[in-house]
């Protein structure tokens, strides 16, 4: 492990200007930083631990929108009463990920920043082609063990998945992603995230220094019936083989559908957005035919590397079920 | 030896064992009086068959059970070992400059800088190693994980850093990657196979047939506790904490590595953190850190990382086996024909004895069975809980659910039909076989002639139901093994072996069995375990030790009761030396005269009396007249291990497994939602103990069946899951509601106490029952394993 500098920023001003210096990361929960650090992968010469700056692990519900302090626990927000009640997606969405200590751990705002499960990404030692890694040196993953890769969102240089759940439910509903760097800005949550392209390095629209101080997700009807599901190979610890944050409103004839939003995961580079699905169904009646007929358009574009092809018939399911 | 240094009393580790039974393990160990001082009153019941918790469990979770890497030395380096990238082919050259000049870095050894480690001698040639591989002695790339430099250095995190920086040159050789590499040469195992009467024409004849092909994938024991060693030479002898099921044969292994005479090695190995066959061995990376200690001067720890588990040992080896069965109409089997292969490192040799359940467990008179291995370019595979039983029965058990669905038969009517009255690979008569009443007993708790048997005819909702089940065996090994016996003038009574407990409860049933035998309650004994200063022990492992170490203990009292009395009869100082020894009683802890109950003297009493601060007793169940060779041979080697039908009898341990698996039907998911297993594993020595080991075993049964494979990239044999995230073995969530029923009774012809193997029996035959359940849920038969939802789409 490469030694590495390690500073205790006290207010978050502080702590932007120290991490825009070369070769410096963040550390919250630490529950991703250092396993890639202990992996070779992630290599800082500093590390910039912002779990004393206060005020950033506030949970607030008001009448129109949820504000998530960045440094607030995974676990924390699963189990929020107000959370559980009017956004049941994503309250599953954290508590069906990892385990109740890294939960713990965890702060939401690290989990956005989690990076891929790509095992070739994972092992530098053995694979120094990845593109990720390495820009320009070429994908171990596409000829290679590729069960867990997604099969929506790849391009010719990655195929690496993007691995979370809460970020699926909070694309899903349309989340805003707060950040502060020179000064604060709100980034869309579906534009946060980047397509690998011919650029896989480049995964979120942070510059150097900046943070992700919170998260505001606008309340809805479709956000409080909504739904998490997580379709995995054991019952508990483990990403998504598919996934599927899921809310819906129905007109007053309880048939028509008003309002709907899914997202899938376990499946694509980033947290997948279904509008094309969602306009299909937006006007319909509520039954099984409409479902299933719009349901075939979620892998539209979907492109299996040989393992995952089971994910494209797997990924329909996962948010139609009966 | 230097026994009575060891024993050197330490008061602050003592504790009383809220239990009540005192384990002692360490380096040093202290036998409060307060704890022992008491001669309290005779237990009533006896303590062997009672539900005691596990001795050291209080050390373990309160964290004073000290593992071996958690010593603390002076002086200590540390090594961390590098491990090829490329599969085959041959290091043309490592330039180790970067490593060598970052800080704190003492050296580097590759095979151009090595350090000489002499071969071992494998256990099927007679000595204690799983493999004759010894690293960085050659040029030569034998597959993809395999250590090719170790880099010593000041601190863990420097050698860590050193080691990702040496620059490694290969010139790639032709690799044989897996079992299916068209490359592969299958070579037969001939002596391991099986044959009687004409299998071949009988099942050619026969009017129903099954003609199947089953295949596992490569497994891992992944122990929590990785392999991980600490190697101390000072003065030309070599300490080696090491996790170990057998700290004998590992001294073997060391002596061999390093050339050196068994009498200057010493092993230690309080405490296992679960080893599941992976332990038996002392693998490479152990030799490496020996080496290094003895060149460097200086204590060495060398811990394999998770992944680095995975190559720098094996597992289970992948396998496939056809299995062909012909049967009447009505349910006769009158022909099996089998034949297996597995996976074996290209230059050393693993069977998986895949005939082993497939050759007794039904009557039929036509069979026949061939063993065969492939090398391919791995680490050598090893022992994982059943090996050979564990895939044996799951292609029978997995196959005659076949059958009866041919047959339209119920399975278990099936098995009934084809009942085994002898074991029908020798003529012999079993010793016990409670298999008739694990049928009824597991079958009436879960249920069983409550389904329809149909396939997919159960569902609840959207979840396809189904049930399975499955039988098993696993052969009585039997190994002669010793204990000591150290009762002191303060009441403090010692059990000693060089046997391990890796969790299975060793230190708990040996203090059980003394405390009958003595007529003192457990509290009073203190089990100490795991050194090589020990009394020889063979291996925790084949399911055998329990046994081995209860019989010699039960001995090792009896010999101490016989030297009581002759003590108190014989010692002028002694109470009672007017008496004669025959005229004397030894009972409840106390000696008596016979006639006069009440005149009796405690065990503390009369070593007092005679002046004596303690008395030393062993015992062993080797037979009169059994050399030093043969105590050493069962110590360190194979040479002594008497197998399933030693006295001409025939001594196995039996189960049923039944299984209610849901599957949802969209997505292919499978839960085990219930399991019930019945067991005959003879006399159980502690329930509780017991029911853990079987429930266990059925939990990693479980996670063969759907969860666990090695996936190997074949481009360059690298294992990509090497981790724990990547391989999945079950967590809490997939665990269901198990029960455990034990239907066996003592079984005086396998053993001297009367129990049978318990460790390994409880995962053979899940598999197969979890696999005729998906099959009866969903009509679908999946013959690899493991299966996952994709298998079901």
């Amino acid at each position: 492990m490469r030694t590495f500098e390690y500073l205790r920023a006290e207010d978050a001003a502080t702590a932007v200007v120290e991490a825009a210096k070369p070769e410096t990361r963040f550390l919250a929960g630490g529950t991703t930083l250092l396993d890639l650090m202990k992996l070779n992968v992630e290599r800082p010469a500093r590390v910039v631990d912002i779990t004393r700056l206060s005020g950033l692990d506030t949970i607030e519900v008001s009448a129109d929108v949820i504000r998530i302090g960045a440094l607030a626990k995974m676990s924390k927000v699963a189990d929020h009463a107000d959370i559980k009640e009017a956004a049941p997606a994503l309250s599953e969405s954290l508590w069906r990920a990892a385990s109740a200590q890294l939960r713990n751990m965890a702060s939401v705002g690290g989990n956005l920043m989690q990076r891929t499960r790509c095992t070739y990404f994972r092992d530098p030692g053995a694979y120094s082609n990845c593109n990720k890694r390495n820009p320009g040196s070429g994908c171990a993953a596409l000829d290679g063990v590729n069960r867990n890769h997604a099969v929506l969102g790849t391009s010719g240089v990655c195929i690496a998945i993007y691995p979370g759940d809460f970020a699926v439910s909070l694309v899903a509903f349309d989340a805003t992603v707060i950040v502060r760097g020179a000064s604060e800005r709100k980034i869309p949550v579906d534009e946060f995230f980047l397509l690998p392209g011919d650029t896989p390095h480049l995964e979120h629209q942070l510059s150097a220094g900046e943070m992700i101080v919170g998260i505001e997700i606008p309340r809805s009807a479709a956000l409080e019936r909504s739904h998490y599901l997580k379709v995995c190979d054991r019952e508990s610890y483990e990403f998504a083989a598919a996934s599927a944050a899921v809310g819906i409103e129905l007109e007053a004839d309880g048939k028509t559908i008003r309002d709907v939003r899914i997202a899938v995961g376990g499946l694509a580079t980033k947290p997948w957005r279904l509008r094309v699905v969602e306009n299909l169904l937006k006007g319909k009646t509520l039954d099984e035919a409409t479902l299933r007929t719009a349901a075939a358009a979620t892998v539209d574009g979907a492109k299996s590397s040989g393992h995952n092809a089971f994910k494209i018939e797997l990924a329909p399911k996962s948010w139609h079920a009966p | 030896m230097t026994h009575g240094n060891e024993f050197e009393l330490n008061r602050r580790t003592v504790m009383k064992l809220g239990v009540g039974v005192a384990a002692v393990a360490g380096a040093a160990v202290d036998l409060s009086p307060k704890v022992f001082a008491a001669e309290t009153a005779p237990a009533k019941a006896p303590a062997l068959g009672a539900r005691l918790s596990r001795a050291e469990g209080p050390l373990k979770v309160t964290g004073q059970a000290r593992y071996a890497i958690e010593q603390k030395l002076e002086n200590l380096a540390y090594g961390v070992t590098v491990q090829s990238t490329r599969p085959a082919g041959r290091i043309v050259n490592i330039d180790t400059s970067a490593a060598k000049a970052l800080p704190g870095v003492l050296d580097v050894y590759t095979a151009q800088n090595f350090l000489k480690l002499n071969k071992p001698t494998v256990y099927s040639k007679g000595g204690g190693a799983t493999e004759e591989f010894t690293p960085i002695q050659d040029d030569v790339v034998r597959f993809n994980g395999m250590h090719i430099a170790l880099v010593v250095a000041e601190t863990f995190e420097q050698a860590t850093e050193a080691a990702t920086l040496l620059k490694v040159e290969y010139e790639d050789g032709d690799p044989v990657l897996d079992i299916n590499d068209p490359k592969a040469i299958a070579q037969l195992i001939d002596p391991m196979g099986a044959a009687r009467g004409d299998a071949a024409t009988a099942l050619a004849n026969s009017e129903v047939k099954i003609d199947v092909t089953y295949t596992t994938s490569r497994e891992y024991n992944v122990p929590m506790e990785p392999h991980a060693c600490i190697a101390s030479w000072e003065n030309g002898k070599i300490t080696v904490w090491e996790p170990s099921q057998w700290v004998g044969g590992a001294r073997s292994v060391v002596s061999e590595w390093l050339g050196i005479d068994i009498e200057n090695v010493r092993v230690i190995s309080p405490y296992v953190g679960g080893g599941f066959g992976s332990k038996i061995g002392a693998h490479p990376h152990v030799g490496l850190a020996c080496a290094a200690s003895r060149k460097l001067g200086r204590p060495i720890k060398v811990s394999l990382t998770r992944p680095q588990t995975f190559t720098g040992l094996r597992g289970r080896p992948a396998t496939r086996q056809t299995l062909s069965i012909g049967a009447s109409k009505d349910g006769k089997i009158s022909s099996i024909v089998h034949e297996s292969w597995n996976e074996t490192a290209i230059d050393d040799v693993h069977v998986e004895a895949c005939n082993n359940v497939t050759k007794i467990m039904y009557a039929t008179p036509n069979f026949s069975s061939r063993l065969n291995i492939v090398p391919v370019n791995t680490v050598q595979p090893g022992w994982k809980r059943g090996p050979g039983e564990n895939p044996s029965a799951y292609a029978l058990e997995s196959a005659i659910d076949e059958l009866a669905h041919a047959l339209n038969m119920d399975p278990i009517t099936l098995r009934l039909a084809n009942w085994a009255e002898i074991d029908p690979s020798n003529g012999m008569k079993w010793t016990t076989r409670q298999l008739r009443e694990a049928y009824a007993a597991g079958a009436e708790a879960i249920g069983w002639w409550s389904r329809t048997p149909a396939p997919c005819s159960m569902r609840e909702g959207r979840e396809l139901i189904g049930y399975g089940m499955a039988a098993g065996s696993y052969p009585m090994i039997r190994t002669a093994s010793e204990a000591r016996i150290v009762l002191h003038a303060s009441g403090q009574i010692e059990v000693l072996s060089a046997g391990t407990d890796m969790g299975t409860g060793t230190y708990t049933i040996l203090a059980q069995t003394a405390a009958d035998a003595l007529g003192v309650p457990v509290e009073a004994i203190a089990v100490r375990l795991g050194d090589t200063i020990l009394p020889r022990s063979a291996l925790a492992g084949g399911s055998q030790q329990a046994n081995n170490l209860t019989g010699a203990v039960d001995k090792a009292a009896k010999n101490a009761r016989d030297a009581l009395l002759a003590l108190a009869a014989s010692d002028p100082k002694s109470p009672l030396a007017a008496s004669k020894a025959t005229d004397l009683t030894f009972e409840n802890s106390s000696v008596r005269p016979t006639r006069r109950p009440s005149a009796g003297i405690s065990i503390a009493e009369l070593l007092k009396a005679v002046g004596k601060d303690k008395l030393e007793i062993e015992g062993n169940t080797f037979a009169p007249g059994a050399t030093e060779e043969m105590k050493n041979g069962a110590d360190r080697s194979f040479a002594q291990l008497k197998g399933a039908v030693e006295g001409g009898v025939s001594a196995h341990s039996w189960c049923a497994h039944f299984v209610e698996v849901r599957i949802d039907e969209d997505f292919g998911t499978i839960r085990v939602k219930r399991m019930v297993s019945a067991f005959d594993s003879g006399r159980i020595f502690n329930p509780k103990l017991a029911e853990s080991q079987w429930i266990s075993g059925m939990v990693m049964g479980l996670g063969q069946a759907l969860l666990e494979e090695g996936y190997v990239d074949q481009r360059d044999g690298r294992t990509v899951n090497a981790n724990f995230a990547d391989y999945a073995v079950p967590v809490n969530a997939d665990v269901p509601d198990i029960q455990v029923i034990s239907v066996g009774i003592p079984d005086m012809q396998a053993t001297a106490l009367g129990g049978k193997g318990v460790g390994e029996i409880g995962v053979v035959g899940v598999a197969p029952a979890i696999g005729n359940a998906v099959f009866h849920a969903t009509g679908k038969r999946i013959r690899s394993l493991p299966i996952t939802l994709e298998k079901l789409a």
